[in-house]
């Protein structure tokens, strides 16, 4: 096994990880602990690619990861954010109990 | 794949199992942010050390903080809290089981298509992150800025207290 491989496996890992807490976790936080997880799998696997390709001095995986981080970091805001606002007019994040979309 | 691979690996995957699976949900963020920090261990150990950089500063520093935010505001009482897993857990974690399965066979059955020994590294890296951020990828940056921005607003916005005369 080539140490890419390594680290797709790492990041399939992760990535299913998050998927598996983020479908069948109750609490919303948990959901978005599992996206938050399922998009650092997926710079994972830029970064890998971008070590062990064949022009790492492109940049372009490099790149493509910070834009990835940012994006990342804004949805995570945004996410909590609603969260909040939902637990506030709902009292509670359980996702099984958020069902009615009007309020 | 030295030592420092497998424990970092470790370190890390332990981490995220453990904060998707723990009951406590302030375990849960604690353990995500460790995972988080392997993941930044490992980009420095792949020799990319500005996004490992911005990993500890973004997630280990901002996100997991966040995360504890939103947990301590959203909870009212301990017994109260939510918690276990929702009605079928067994169907999510088999489609997980399912998804890591294809995909580990479409990893180690296509391995051909990689090289085994990474190439150099070039020497200035950052310079050439400031410098491909400033020129071919100057646009992006802009929009990044722009949607960051209009992130931070949406989420003051969003997370406002409701007015009772908005009704």
């Amino acid at each position: 096994m080539t140490p890419l491989q390594g680290y797709l496996l790492v990041s399939a890992f992760l990535f299913a990880a998050g998927l598996g807490g983020a479908l069948s976790r109750r609490s919303a936080i948990l959901v978005l602990i599992g996206i938050e997880l399922m998009l650092n799998a997926a710079n994972l696997n830029f970064i890998a690619f971008w070590r062990y390709g064949p022009h790492p001095e492109v940049l372009t995986g490099i790149l493509f990861a910070i834009f990835s981080i940012a994006v990342a970091a804004a949805e995570a805001a945004v996410g909590l954010a609603l969260i909040i606002a939902i637990y506030r007019h709902a009292k509670t994040t359980d996702v099984n109990q958020l069902d009615s979309m009007k309020g | 794949m030295t030592v420092p691979f497998f424990i970092l690996v470790a370190l890390t995957l332990v981490g995220a199992v453990a904060a998707l699976a723990l009951r406590n949900l302030v375990h849960c963020a604690l353990a995500l942010a460790a995972a988080l920090a392997g993941l930044a261990a490992i980009y420095l150990l792949l020799g990319a050390e500005f996004v490992g950089l911005a990993q500890i500063l973004v997630y280990v520093g901002a996100v997991a903080i966040l995360i504890v935010f939103a947990i301590l505001l959203t909870r009212s009482r301990p017994e109260l809290l939510p918690e276990g897993i929702s009605g079928s857990p067994i169907a999510g974690i088999v489609v997980a089981a399912a998804v890591f399965a294809i995909l580990a066979w479409a990893v180690v059955s296509f391995g051909a298509v990689s090289s085994s020994t990474p190439s150099a590294l070039p020497p200035d890296e950052m310079r050439r992150i400031g410098d491909a951020l400033m020129q071919r990828f100057v646009l992006p940056l802009e929009v990044m800025a722009l949607m960051l921005t209009a992130a931070l607003i949406g989420a003051v916005i969003l997370a406002l207290e409701e007015k009772q005369s908005a009704r």
